[in-house]
């Protein structure tokens, strides 16, 4: 079980309160948590990944385990415990504006 | 005695305010949405019930959401807006050539008969349809196809498809204005396009009187002339008789000819409103005075109309689809302000009041009639 955590405009969006729990087939990276996410709740496409190019909008952020995986390949291997359920994945909204 | 309810999207939210026919008191629900931009809102006329609206936030992008109970609940339905084949290119600010690109919708002009289909004007600009009640997008490539799509360019907004105007007597005639491009229309329901910008002179433009590149700000018919239709450009308030064929300016005496929106009375297709705004490197009012002004003979001759609306320090500005009317009679007109304001006359504009005072900066408001 993958532990999600999102924005608040992205928890209202989707309508839920507190962390997200998804079931991910085979190796949990960036791609199959936010494949899983966006097929258990489909307003969320386009709003963290761009619907055309699916890549990672420019204003969102990925945090795990106390570290920004942004930049990391979005195929790349979750750390150990996010695919366990042990830590969270975070997608957060980046600090940015007034 | 019928209703109207009015439906505000603001940079903060949407707030949808009913009232009965006397238009004395408003019922305020919102903000819905609460933190992300509502560029538009509007309800489809085949059903006012059905309302679309487009979210969008610099963070987390477009959403479409629809209502089918009156703006009471709302869902979430596709938001894919993906371009039809090679998506080419623009002019870009520093003259070179850009990608079209997506970043928004801006407009959302329901169908006339059928609640489930819907056109959506984009930036980079382009036109969608949906006729599934948003549920999926496809673009109308004709437009962005058109020869002259590489010499068009963005306004400081952004290159935006603002307006939709759909003509309810002539079967397949859409215009469309994009800024800063100017108006098109087609007679084929979206398949093919022609530049509608005779008449039109922009200084700002190396060909003030090029076919296309002009900053057209908003254009507005009445439905029971759809040949006649009136503009506010970005300098110049003009005026076409012939669908668009060409186009004379009719600001008159008005204080100035800048400003964003322009809407027509509902019951008189002669009587025109603007709001005259400054200039466009101040994008206030001029006078520290917010007046819309009136026009009952097609242009040319203008009053102020001033009853109820601030008259001093008022440093506010009216966006080009913060106008709009109702249908009741009189007839109501209705203002959103960037000062988070909505002002209504019940009286064609002869009086006003604020409804609401202290929203979030408004960017759109459009009015219905309920039974």
């Amino acid at each position: 079980m993958i532990r999600v955590v999102l924005p608040a405009h992205l928890r209202t969006l989707a309508r839920v309160d507190g962390e997200v729990k998804l079931d991910v087939a085979g190796q949990v990276t960036q791609r199959s948590v936010l494949d899983a996410l966006e097929a258990s709740y489909p307003m969320l496409r386009g709003t963290i990944r761009d619907q055309v190019t699916r890549q990672r909008r420019a204003f969102v952020r990925f945090f795990a385990c106390e570290q920004d995986i942004s930049q990391e390949s979005p195929d790349e291997p979750l750390p150990e415990a996010v695919a366990s359920g042990a830590e969270p994945f975070l997608v957060i909204g980046a600090m940015a504006g007034g | 005695m019928s209703r109207v309810r009015v439906l505000v999207g603001t940079r903060k939210g949407a707030f949808v305010l009913t009232a009965d026919g006397k238009r004395e008191r408003w019922d305020v629900s919102g903000p819905h949405f609460g933190g992300w931009e509502i560029y538009h809102l509007k309800g489809s006329p085949a059903n006012p019930n059905r309302i679309y609206a487009s979210q969008s936030s610099s963070w987390f992008g477009q959403v479409i959401q629809r209502s089918s109970d009156g703006g009471k609940t709302w869902e979430a339905v596709g938001n894919k807006f993906a371009y039809e084949g090679a998506v080419g290119n623009h002019l870009w600010y520093d003259g070179t050539q850009r990608l079209f690109e997506f970043a928004r919708v801006w407009h959302l002009e329901p169908s006339l008969t059928d609640p489930d289909t819907v056109y959506a004007g984009i930036q980079d600009a382009a036109l969608f349809r949906t006729t599934d009640g948003g549920q999926t997008w496809r673009e109308l490539p004709g437009l962005r196809n058109h020869p002259s799509a590489p010499a068009w360019q963005p306004g400081a907004g952004g290159m935006c498809l603002h307006t939709i105007l759909l003509d309810p007597s002539t079967a397949g005639r859409i215009f469309i204005a994009i800024s800063a491009a100017g108006v098109f229309r087609s007679d084929d329901a979206g398949e093919t396009w022609r530049p509608m910008n005779r008449g039109l002179r922009s200084e700002q433009i190396p060909d003030p009187t090029a076919e296309v590149g002009h900053c057209v700000h908003r254009i507005a018919m009445h439905r029971s002339r759809p040949n006649v239709l009136f503009m506010q450009k970005h300098w110049d308030v003009m005026r076409s008789d012939d669908a668009g064929e060409s186009w004379k300016d009719v600001g008159g005496n008005l204080p100035t000819d800048f400003g964003f929106p322009i809407d027509v009375h509902a019951h008189e297709p002669n009587t025109v409103y603007v709001v005259p705004i400054k200039s466009d490197s101040e994008h206030y009012l001029p006078d520290g005075k917010l007046r819309v002004y009136r026009s009952r003979s097609g242009g040319h001759e203008w009053e102020p109309l001033t009853k109820g609306l601030p008259q001093s320090h008022c440093y506010v500005n009216v966006l080009r689809d913060a106008m709009a009317v109702d249908t009741l009679e009189p007839c109501g007109v209705y203002v959103g302000t960037t000062g988070g304001q909505v002002y209504a006359s019940a009286d064609a504009g002869d009086s006003w009041t604020p409804i609401v005072r202290d929203l979030p900066s408004v960017v759109s408001v459009e009015a219905q009639m309920l039974p």
